[in-house]
């Protein structure tokens, strides 16, 4: 199994999930194991790894003969290895593992161009390196995010978040109704732990200790308080508090797969779709009126919202002067819109990151550009063609590039002709040798459209679907001057173009400007979000909340004098921890008022101990780790074979911790002064050995164990 | 496009800039000097902490009882070092119905999760206990918080003169990035954290930074393209440069427990480590001081990073029509965000706690980088504002 593989590696505290406890921890289970699963655990040495007795199966049990025999065993090897499989996935090195792979799988996608986000670059990059694309092509590598293998990773992940959740949250319920596990018989070996001696009766002092941990909002169970008048050396108090943190954690998971279902669905049910409108037109929201129009696979074309909008003006603002120069300030788009049914339009205005929301659709400004308007007249004195024609910008001071096709065009001989002018609009115009006609300003300052003409076929009727922004001059012939050099006007609006060989004018009229809009309607924006808050809000409890346990211990000793021991248990060791520790210990001094011992050194430095309270502020977290103290709740000396927390309740609290009195060098006894601690070694083997036959810290096992079975 | 006095003023926070620059480097040499002040002292608490550990196994072996458990007897001397050495917590004055009356804090015993290195003593920083070294030391804090005041103001400064968030170009950001590193750094001192040894990696990379963000990405843009225009950008870019700032330090106290963790492994199995790394090593907290500091950081910025990154797919939505693109720089923080979500997670996995999750953390952080340089700079984004 892999959590016991590398037991040297397991860190030093060797809390990491020894043995049996592995499986449990990475699933952050705080409640016993079922015997099925202590079964299958005792089994796993021998798990599929191989190696095991000829005629076994991976999973134990001998191939009876027959037919009945051959069925059970492939049942058990099915089911054992459907458990082994599971059991991995759910683990938290496999969690981890997807994780990253799932960010490994991510990069790729950010450095090759992909088709959804950059079409332009993957088509640049098929023709420029055809292998390579083809190689790219099998791997799916212009769509990674929609790849079989980025799928798979996520998908497992997301299985095994779900095979993680489930059971955390059923043990996390489960908790909520128990009570806090009582004192372990060694409160000691605790990650913080105090003691002191008093005159106070045990019975007082546990009361006292009840009704302030209860006051400070732990959950708490005084229920091994000695009964008032009864004859008993002492009890104990046990409480937890912070299972905000659990709640968190859960929460955040939780969170997730609501958030991937919310992606999902908004994949599915979107529909996107642009729009070039020219100012003065206007757009329906039908899919014929599209530009172009993608949606997801369950998007029905009917859920369209119904509206229409007129673009009345386009105000658009850029820099003046300063380095800025010709950079935008602002764009808005004015509209009025009528929604199904609406006799007047609503006018509103959309802006670049202030979409405007019509039903379930919202309407977002994306680009702007000019449309110069001309008129062509045929070389018959008809009107072929009038109107505004979208140019499209090439660089940000609005250089556009664009073309005019002019398909009912009439020559001079009378035979039906098409006529195309292709060139520049320049809303602030200037000429250079290297640059020929280009803007130098996005405003219309000094506007000028630059034309050449052709005509002939525009190949329209080959029935391939073509740009309009593009010109095929294939099958066109382009006009020229008597030295047989390209024609090329530069027009003034209001100017004219009087075409050679009485082909006819154009006019340059004036110019508009363009907006293009996308409409888009989103499903499962408002789950996403949800998830997202409830991730944030989950993530910050359950990385900024501690749940830990304190126990309070107060036992009557031979002597008269009442032994106070306290004690806390963080989920994971923090600094807030022990701090919190002292400041109950301090709450509780004026029930119990520490002895003063003959030779004690009063004179002693005030500050806190560096070592052990430094940090004190910060997140109140540490380590996230350490799922094994939880799993133990009785405390690391009770759990022996065969006792779970369960039977550990049964038994009697015990004495004095057995660290007392044994000669330790530091002891409350040696030093006197009740405030020196136990050897924090032996506390440290605590948590650890707290499973049986741990394979991690065998330092820490033997030793400590047979000293509690002194008790 | 500025008004002359909205210029003059922008010029007046670049110099203040600069000026920032000149301190930052005489606190660096304060620092430096510091650090070969402390050099003097032999400080070697490390090493007699590990050996006094391996005599204190030794000596309890003969007892018998503690020569079956090597952990215990490793502490043990510890614990005697406690008992001597470790002060009482602070006494208490409780006051009550006029008559004061002082009590005595019992004294909470700690273990941390690393109970084989807890008993270490953290360094005594970077002047090693040395007196003059101290000096400089403070000389070098001093300096550092006169040069922050300064850097902080050409950010407010420039905030006000270009009348908009401060951070809408890599000039900007990048300023103000180091600003709030710093920030983080003297906040942690005023809060009482033995942190001084961050200084001098720190301001050498703040003067780095700086460096970069005057010459390479400088740039006298002012304006907020309109896509940026936004409450968002404060939000979202706001959060941005404070996690990326935190996960700094964070990733600073991770490389220093990587060495620190080699130092304290190689003096365990009784090497010798060389003598400028015992120099310097020695002075520094130890591994588990380091790591826990770098948790922290880790632990408390990330639901933060996970935030700003909501945050920037809700003004995608609104800016662009849809919250998550993969874009570049969105893949990138999702490559970022799962980093930090694996590192969070080794530190719950047996066998990937200490080194391997430092990795992460390491490697979490550089995808931060490179989502911050390589994608501005190189690829081809919608979020490519460098102004470069
Ligand atoms: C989409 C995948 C996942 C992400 C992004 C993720 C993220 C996180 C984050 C950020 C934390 C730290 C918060 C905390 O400590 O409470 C965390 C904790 C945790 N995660 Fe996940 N997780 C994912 C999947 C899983 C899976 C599949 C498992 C189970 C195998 C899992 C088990 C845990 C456990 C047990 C903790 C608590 C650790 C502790 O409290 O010490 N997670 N997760």
């Amino acid at each position: 199994m892999s959590e016991q593989s590398d037991p040297t590696s397991a860190g030093p505290d060797g809390r990491d999930e020894p043995g049996e406890a592995g499986d449990d921890a990475s699933r952050l289970s705080t409640a016993p194991r079922t015997d099925a699963e202590r079964e299958a655990a005792a089994r796993r040495g021998s798990d599929p790894a191989g190696g095991d007795p000829a005629g076994a199966g991976s999973f134990g049990g001998i191939r009876e003969p027959g037919l009945g025999g051959g069925l059970a065993w492939t049942w058990r090897e099915a089911v054992g290895w459907a458990r082994w499989i599971w059991r991995q996935l759910t683990s938290m090195r496999v969690a981890l593992i997807l994780l990253f792979l799932l960010a490994l799988a991510t990069v790729p996608g950010s450095l090759i161009p992909q088709e959804n986000a950059s079409p332009v670059a993957a088509a640049e990059l098929r023709e420029g390196n055809p292998t390579l694309a083809s190689v790219y092509d099998r791997l799916q590598l212009f769509d990674v995010y929609s790849s079989v293998w980025f799928s798979a990773i996520y998908l497992l992940l997301f299985a095994s978040l779900i095979g993680c959740i489930l059971p955390r949250a059923w043990q996390f319920v489960g908790q909520l109704r128990g009570r806090p596990p009582r004192a372990p018989r060694r409160l000691d070996r605790m990650p913080a732990y105090t003691t002191w001696r008093t005159e106070a009766a045990p019975r007082d002092a546990l009361v006292e200790a009840e009704r302030l941990l209860g006051r400070s909002r732990f959950r708490v169970d005084g229920s091994a308080v000695p009964a008032a008048g009864a004859h008993a050396t002492g009890g104990s108090v046990a409480a937890e508090k912070g299972y905000l943190r659990e709640a968190g954690n859960l929460v955040f998971h939780v969170a997730l797969v609501v958030m991937l279902i919310a992606f999902a669905a908004g994949a599915l049910f979107r529909s996107e779709g642009g729009k070039l409108v020219t100012v003065g037109s206007g757009f329906t929201n039908t899919l014929t009126q599209y530009d172009d129009f993608s949606s997801g696979t369950l998007f029905d074309v009917d859920d369209l919202e119904r509206f229409t909008f007129d673009l009345d003006e386009f105000h658009a603002d850029f820099v003046r002067e300063g380095p800025d120069l010709g950079s935008a300030r602002d764009f808005r788009a004015d509209i009025t819109y009528w929604r199904d049914g609406d006799t007047e339009g609503t006018e509103a205005s959309v802006r670049v990151n202030h979409p405007l929301h019509i039903g379930d659709a919202k309407v977002y400004l994306l680009g702007h550009g000019f449309a110069p308007r001309v008129t062509l007249v045929d070389g018959q004195g008809e009107v072929a063609f009038s109107g505004p024609v979208p140019f499209i910008p090439q660089d940000n001071a609005l250089s556009s590039t664009g073309v005019v096709k002019v398909t009912d065009y009439v020559g001079p001989d009378g035979e039906p002709d098409q006529m195309a002018f292709q060139g520049f609009f320049n809303p602030t115009f200037a000429l250079t040798a290297e640059r020929g006609p280009h803007s130098t300003f996005p405003d219309p300052d000094f506007p000028a459209l630059t034309l050449n003409a052709y005509h002939g076929n525009l190949g329209l009727d080959s029935g391939i679907p073509q740009n309009v922004y593009q010109l095929d001059t294939r099958y066109m012939e382009q006009l020229t001057d008597e030295d047989d050099e390209p024609l090329r006007i530069n027009l003034l609006p209001g100017e004219e173009w009087e075409l050679p060989d009485d082909r006819g004018t154009l006019t340059f009229e004036g110019f508009d400007r363009w907006a293009t809009f996308q409409v888009s309607s989103s499903a499962g924006n408002g789950w996403a979000l949800v998830g997202a808050v409830g991730a944030v809000a989950g993530l910050a409890a359950s990385l900024l909340i501690q749940r830990r346990r304190v126990w309070v211990r107060a036992t009557a000793g031979a002597d008269g004098v009442t032994v106070v021991e306290m004690a806390s248990l963080g989920r994971s060791e923090s600094a807030r921890v022990p701090e919190e520790l002292a400041e109950l210990a301090m709450a509780l001094q004026p029930a119990a008022p520490m002895l003063h011992e003959p030779g004690d050194d009063r004179a002693e430095d005030d500050r806190p101990d560096d070592e052990d309270t430094a940090d004190e502020d910060g997140p109140d977290d540490e380590d996230t780790a350490d799922a094994a103290p939880d799993e133990d709740p009785t405390g690391p000396a009770d759990d022996r074979p065969g006792t779970g927390p369960d039977a550990a309740k049964d038994r009697d609290p015990g004495p004095v911790p057995s660290g007392d009195g044994e000669g330790r060098p530091g002891t409350r006894s040696a030093s006197g002064t009740g405030t020196a601690g136990p050897p924090p070694g032996g506390a440290a083997a605590a948590p650890d050995d707290a499973t049986p036959g741990t394979a991690t810290d065998p330092e820490a096992a033997s030793g400590s164990r047979s000293e509690d079975v002194k008790e | 496009m500025l008004l002359a006095a909205d210029a003059e003023l922008a010029d007046f926070g670049k110099l203040m800039i600069y000026t920032a620059m000149v301190v930052y480097a005489l606190a660096f040499i304060a620092y430096i000097t510091e650090w070969i002040f402390g050099s003097r002292s032999r400080v070697s608490r490390t090493a007699t902490a590990l050996t006094a550990g391996r005599a204190g196994r030794a000596g309890t072996g003969a007892d018998g009882r503690e020569a079956t458990d090597g952990t215990d007897a490793d502490l043990e001397s510890d614990g005697t070092e406690d008992a001597g050495d470790a002060p009482r917590g602070p006494a208490v004055t409780v006051r009550k119905g006029g008559s004061a009356k002082v009590l005595d804090r019992p004294k909470v015993v700690t273990r941390s999760s690393t109970p084989s290195r807890d008993h270490l003593p953290d360094g005594p920083g970077a002047s090693g206990g040395d007196g003059q070294g101290d000096l400089y030391g403070r000389v070098a804090i001093s300096l550092t918080t006169l040069a922050f005041l300064l850097h902080f103001g050409g950010v407010i400064t420039r905030a006000v003169a270009v009348g908009r968030a401060p951070w809408a170009n890599m000039f900007e950001f990048s300023t103000a990035f180091s600003a709030v590193a710093v920030l983080g750094f003297l906040g942690f001192l005023a809060a009482g954290r033995k942190v001084r040894w961050i200084g001098l990696p720190l301001v050498t990379t703040v003067l780095l930074d700086l460096g970069l963000a005057v010459t390479v990405l400088h740039t006298e843009t002012d304006q907020l393209p309109p896509a940026l225009q936004s409450v968002w950008l404060w939000i979202h870019v706001g959060l941005a440069i404070v996690c990326g700032a935190m996960f700094y330090l964070g990733m600073v106290a991770t490389v220093a427990f990587l060495f620190r963790d080699r130092y304290e492994s190689k003096l365990a199995s009784g090497g010798t480590p060389g003598r400028f790394a015992s120099s310097v090593l020695e002075r520094m907290p130890t591994s588990v001081s380091l790591d826990k500091f770098a948790y922290r950081i880790n632990a408390a910025i990330f639901p933060l990073w996970t935030f700003t990154i909501i945050a920037g797919a809700i003004w995608a939505e609104n800016a662009w029509g849809r919250y998550w693109g993969w874009d570049p720089k969105e893949v990138w923080s999702l490559i970022t965000w799962l980093g930090y979500a694996a590192y969070l997670h080794a530190r719950a996995t047996a066998g990937w706690r200490g080194r391997k999750a430092a990795y992460l953390a390491i490697a979490a952080f550089v995808c931060f980088l490179i989502n911050y340089y390589g994608v501005n700079l190189f690829a081809n984004s919608l979020h490519s504002y460098s102004g470069v």
